[in-house]
């Protein structure tokens, strides 16, 4: 049996020998030239004259290109078309694409793009959520609120008060593979991407665009990314359409790859936060009343912000039982990157936001925040509770789930002695919090929730595996070929795992919101499905035996007493003019969601997981470290424990990074002081944890998904909000009052909020 | 000019078109070797890494994406492609990673191959140091972790083996003088050319700033300048020794400034970055400055036949301005044998392959209770590494208890104007300076003041 098993990842000796191949390493026919963007230097202002003659004058240049020499559509906005992939008179931000370079070697197009002369008019740039607020500089017209019950008055009811605000940094995504795109000219206009792309349908769409031609006319290949964690969901459209475009004016093969430094300057982040809060609750830390106020700083463009803030909204919850809470979201417009998705898409904002307020109330009645954490959980299983968004929770697993990780972290014991090491050690102080994660399964587009795929057997009795879903290490594929594998009782090995590609299954979604797994892999068995059906009346027929006599499993067909190898029953269907090409198709069921009233159902389903996280802080310099964590992961009945473990400690790690190390730092200018790994630190390996135990929760998803497994790329992420809690635990040993710890709780903000605790 | 070296056990013979050409570029565009990747261009993500062996037959882990073509000639580099054997099977390294599941996107995987591969070779168990600047984004790495320790105990395949023997003897391409008296001749009849040791951060002029050097002089075969002399009276270390082989000469003498070199960048930067770069470069945040300024270490200068000793704060003129003339290099430094005293504290924002926000080193002397002597220097404080000359006077002469050390700190707002960047604000500097200095004092009471120190 194929699903259920620790197989490794596909790739994995492909990974360790060198050989896997990305964009940048596709050998590109002889005359492909390279190409870089010029960017803008300022945040916001009218371009008043352009002076390219030093660029067009570089060695090896071949073409400059400016909004001028786009054909077509010049937007690569995968939303409202507010972003030009060139800029059009005036510019939104520094790093922002102005012109394109196109040369014989990706250096002489770098040192190129430098020699470009633009003259502006500047314009007052707007760079902080403060400063938007103010201007009224938002996207949609007014901020979107849900609401349930009746916040104000319960407020007013309430035994207790406390108000209070959180910042919540961004994220660079920091995938290790930069964005990259090689475009292929074909006879008669078409063009072949090369794409390391979250979303090749997208590419595809805004090629076809930009080209003029019919999306028939552009096929897109993706055979996987160095990573994309939503960041290469909707940015690497622009390098793809400027390749396309160069390619088309020049006739010859067009690459891009971005420097490092070009990656962070013009890609966009996770969005940075501040979330204002007021609670009302009663003396065990029991919530009567919760207002929120997120503000999302979404940049120039709208790109996904709309569906991030959402989803932010989605998560004001997380797994606590809400009677009256009002949710008000605003997306501000400001000139910097466009803030785009990045594994979680908001729902980690939206999280910490209450567990923030979980911690406070419990800082406020001096009880352990796990009381009022479990105080406010939902109630176990389906007992009628209902989200703020008025989505039932059905299967809230998260009281077994809670009980159990106590018991392994020995989180009781571990506290005591911690308070007690605490009251002896004068300079350093240890925290421990455990934080749990309930997060929503689809996309809240809801028609985004559906998937093809395209199966193949061959004479032979091998199996080409195709299907819109793209491999960004997660192991997707891997996963499914394990689907398909197990449909015909065959091997992994004998199941091939192809390249994304747009000629193979078209209109297909972004492999984003967790969801590869589930669609794709429902669609794969409903085409192997298709297939073993067509091969199921045929034996039956030509052996005379009852369908229901005739099985795959371990890699042979059983037709009643008779045992035919898998490859002797393919080859025998296609001497009998058997098709063996089938295609499937999955759209998630259950799923509606007006996000205007904010009420429905978004999801399918929650996935759940909790972590207990020990760390210990400087109360001299705020330095600090992760000691232990220990998680328990709820992953349904895990397709692959070995990719899921693997999907949960990576996120983790990213999580607790988020959170801590990675500060994004933009001058008063507009410029992104923190555009290199020299600067930007993401975690290290000694910055996981000591001690790190992880476990998955072993039961099946209580609703119908593949093999009732759980989606498991971006709810891990959020149990590194244990690290931030702990932090706060760790700071609040340091002194009386709350110490209001900021995100990214770097060695300053540790320590600034060690001197509030302690004032 | 062409590049001579054993490339995956192969004599090459590159024709590189610059001195400043990178074997990241020359082995992806030029050989088509793509498995080592150009993750960041700078040097600090290590997808680039390849095992580099010199003439003393150590496996080093390097970044060559700024490792320029003429410091590899007469070596051996190993890419990911050669770490798997000749028949394509695969090193332990290797295996262990794909069982432990220690690849996901496998982007970075690669480097962590080769720098693995290194550490195996030289039986290194330090797993965390050595991966420190190798970064991965998927897996949090755990995995790659456990693959190394699995892979520890195993044999050193036959493949790994480097027969430098079997490279022709070949002249150097550029100028790669063989002693620092050919050097100092090439420095006078070249005042403006640009001395290269280890690239570190020569290599960002050219991948990030895009600069044409000009004349350049490459310090690796300069073998005088490689030595550490022990003497009754001095440690004299020269200037292109490396910083691992700093640290680890150091280390028995004062551990806390090996502690420092461990977190000084990464095994990569370390196997190529050299004390002499790190003094020379004049930078304010590099970290060996304020250990050996505590430590009251001498620089030697040397112009043509001309030489001169300076104490080495004296070195460090202005931001980017350093006492040295057109021509003159740094030739070693020189600490004075002591008692050990030291104590270096690194703040940064991450522990490991990461700039100093700050960096605070401190060698203070105390006989029956009474501080006797105290020599302060701090990194990152000011626009050089700078003495904290208030601060020493505030301690010399004082009981060694917390009064002093609260009295002290004043000193601080003297010595030191901190500026705020992406790196930490004045506020914080000034504040943890502070707190640096108070944590000497409470280690030295045996309270617990290193969170590194600290297990669950």
């Amino acid at each position: 049996m194929s699903v259920h098993s620790p197989a490794p990842h596909d790739a994995g000796t492909l990974h360790v020998s060198g050989l896997a191949r990305y964009v940048d390493d596709i050998a590109t026919p002889p005359g492909t030239l390279h190409l870089a963007f010029g960017l803008s230097e300022i945040a916001h202002g009218d371009i008043t004259a352009m002076d390219l003659s030093d660029v067009r004058a570089a060695p090896d240049v071949v073409a400059v290109l400016t909004a001028e020499d786009m054909p077509f559509a010049n937007d690569v906005s995968p939303s409202a078309h507010d972003e030009p992939c060139l800029a059009t008179g005036s510019v939104h931000y520094i790093g922002q694409p102005v012109f394109a370079v196109v040369a014989r070697s990706h250096l002489a197009a770098r040192k190129a793009a430098r020699l470009g002369k633009i003259d502006y008019a500047e314009k007052p740039a707007i760079l902080t959520i403060d400063a938007a607020i103010d201007a009224g500089s938002r996207f949609e017209d007014g901020p979107r609120i849900y609401e349930k019950g009746n916040a104000e008055a319960a407020m007013q009811s309430s035994a207790n008060h406390l108000t209070g605000s959180l910042e919540i940094g961004g994220q660079e995504h920091f995938y290790l593979e930069g964005h990259a795109a090689l475009a292929l000219p074909q006879e008669g206009g078409d063009m072949v991407v090369h794409a390391s792309s979250q979303h090749p349908t997208e590419i595809q769409h805004k090629v076809a665009e930009a080209l003029g031609i019919p999306m028939h006319g552009v096929r897109v290949e993706v055979r996987r990314m160095g990573g994309g964690f939503g960041g290469k969901e909707s940015q690497g459209n622009a390098l793809c359409v400027i390749c396309a475009v160069a390619a088309r004016l020049t006739g010859q093969p067009c690459k891009m790859r971005y420097d490092r430094d070009d990656d962070f300057v013009i890609t966009g982040k996770r969005h940075d936060f501040r979330i204002a809060y007021s609670v009302g609750f009663d003396t065990t830390g029991k919530i009567s009343a919760l207002e929120f106020t997120q503000y999302a700083r979404c940049g120039w463009a709208q790109d996904l912000s709309l569906p991030v803030a959402d989803r932010a909204m989605l998560h004001a919850d997380n797994a606590y039982h809400l009677e009256h809470v009002k949710i008000t979201s605003h997306r501000l417009k400001t000139n910097t990157q466009s803030a785009t998705a990045f594994r979680g898409f908001g729902g980690p904002q939206g999280m910490i936001g209450i567990e923030r307020v979980m911690d406070h109330v419990a800082h406020e009645l001096g009880i352990d925040p796990l009381a009022v954490r479990r105080a406010n959980y939902y109630a176990p299983g389906n007992a009628g509770q209902t989200t703020p968004y008025g989505m039932q929770v059905e299967d809230f697993i998260l009281h077994e789930m809670t009980d159990h990780l106590l018991a392994t972290s020995d989180y009781v014991a571990r506290r005591k002695k911690i308070a007690k090491w605490n009251a002896e050690n004068p300079i350093l102080k240890r925290g421990i919090s455990i934080t749990p994660v309930k997060f929503g399964i689809s996309f809240t587009l809801t028609h985004l929730n559906q998937a093809g795929a395209l199966v193949h057997l061959y004479q032979d009795g091998s199996i080409q595996l195709n299907h819109g879903g793209t491999e960004m290490g997660q192991g997707l594929f891997t996963k499914v070929a394990q689907v398909a594998a197990s449909a015909f009782g065959q091997p992994l090995e004998a199941v091939k795992i192809t390249a994304t590609d747009t000629g193979k299954v078209p209109n297909t979604s972004a492999t984003a919101a967790s969801s590869g797994t589930d669609l794709n892999g429902m669609a794969v068995l409903a085409a192997c499905d298709t297939l073993k059906a067509r091969i199921t009346v045929f034996l039956s027929t030509y052996f005379d035996a009852p369908e229901k006599n005739i099985t795959f499993s371990n890699g042979s067909v059983t037709v009643g007493d008779k045992t035919l190898s898998f490859a002797e029953a393919v080859s025998l269907a296609y001497t009998h003019r058997i098709s063996l090409s089938a295609t499937g198709f999955y759209a998630t069921p259950k799923v509606a969601w007006d996000r205007i009233k904010g009420h429905g159902r978004p999801f399918l389903y929650f996935a759940y997981g909790a972590a207990v996280t020990e760390v210990v802080i400087d109360s001299l310099t705020g330095e600090n470290r992760i000691l232990r964590t220990d998680i328990l992961h709820d992953a349904g009945a895990s397709l692959n424990p070995a990719l899921d473990i693997g999907q949960v400690e990576g996120g983790y790690v990213q999580g607790a990074g988020w959170l801590t190390t990675e500060e994004l730092v933009w001058d008063t200018k507009g410029e992104l002081k923190t555009h290199a790994p020299s600067t930007y630190k993401i975690p290290a390996a000694s910055d996981r944890p000591d001690v790190f135990n992880v476990a998955l929760w072993d039961a099946e998803n209580a609703e119908n998904t593949i093999h009732k497994s759980k989606a498991v790329g971006e709810p891990p992420l959020m149990l590194g909000i244990s690290a931030w809690s702990a932090l706060c635990d760790a700071v609040s040993a340091t002194g009386p009052n709350y110490a209001d710890l900021q995100t990214p709780a770097t060695a300053e903000a540790v320590l600034a909020a060690v001197h509030r605790a302690k004032a | 000019m062409i590049v001579t070296f054993l490339l995956n056990g192969t004599c090459v013979e590159a024709e590189c078109t610059s001195p400043t050409e990178t074997l990241l570029d020359w082995l992806r565009e030029t050989k088509h070797l793509t498995g080592t990747k150009e993750g960041c261009n700078e040097g600090d993500c290590g997808a680039c890494s390849v095992i580099v062996t010199g003439e003393d037959g150590a496996a080093r882990a390097m970044n060559a994406c700024i490792l320029f073509l003429p410091q590899i000639h007469g070596r051996a580099v190993r890419t990911v492609e050669g770490v798997s054997g000749p028949d394509g099977s695969l090193h332990p390294v290797q295996r262990e990673m794909v069982t432990h599941h220690g690849s996901q996107c496998g982007f970075c995987t690669p480097g962590f191959i080769a720098t693995m591969a290194a550490a195996h070779k030289n039986g290194a168990q330090d797993h965390d140091d050595q991966l420190a600047g190798n970064l991965c984004r998927c897996t949090g790495y755990a995995p790659i972790i456990r693959a190394a320790e699995a892979a520890q105990s195993a044999h050193v395949p036959d493949w790994m083996h480097e027969d430098l023997s079997s490279l022709p003897d070949q002249p150097a391409p550029v100028a790669m003088p063989a002693t620092s008296d050919e050097l100092a001749a090439w420095y006078k009849d070249h005042p403006d050319g640009t001395l290269i040791a280890g690239a570190t951060d020569v290599g960002l002029w050219v991948t990030k700033q895009l600069r044409d050097l000009g004349d350049v002089a490459f310090l690796g075969r300069c073998s005088d300048l490689q030595t550490i002399d022990v003497s009754e009276n001095t440690i004299r270390i020269g200037a292109a020794v490396t910083l691992n082989t700093v640290r680890e000469a150091i280390a028995p003498y004062h551990p806390s400034f090996a502690e420092l070199i461990r977190r000084y960048g990464s095994t990569q930067v370390r196997n190529a970055a050299t004390l002499g770069g790190n003094i020379a470069n004049g930078s304010p945040i590099g970290d060996a400055p304020p250990a050996l300024i505590a430590l009251g270490a001498i620089l030697h200068l040397r112009n043509g036949k001309t030489r001169r000793d300076l104490p080495l704060e004296e070195f460090f003129l202005e931001y980017g301005k350093q006492d040295r003339a057109p021509g003159e290099f740094v030739e070693a430094v020189s600490i004075p044998r002591q008692p050990d005293n030291l104590r270096c504290y690194k703040i940064s924002k991450r522990f490991d392959q990461d700039i100093s926000a700050l960096c605070g080193c401190f060698n203070i002397a105390i006989n029956e209770g009474v501080v006797t002597s105290a020599r302060i220097a701090f990194g990152g404080m000011a626009g050089i590494p700078k003495r904290a000359d208030a601060v020493e006077a505030a301690l010399i002469g004082q009981p060694w208890d917390l009064g002093t050390i609260q009295a002290a700190k004043a000193g601080f707002e003297q010595d030191f104007t901190p500026l705020s960047d992406m790196r930490a604000s004045a506020e914080y500097r000034m504040q943890t300076a502070k707190g640096l200095l108070e944590r000497v004092y409470q280690a030295s009471q045996g309270i617990a003041a290193d969170v590194l120190e600290v297990r669950s």
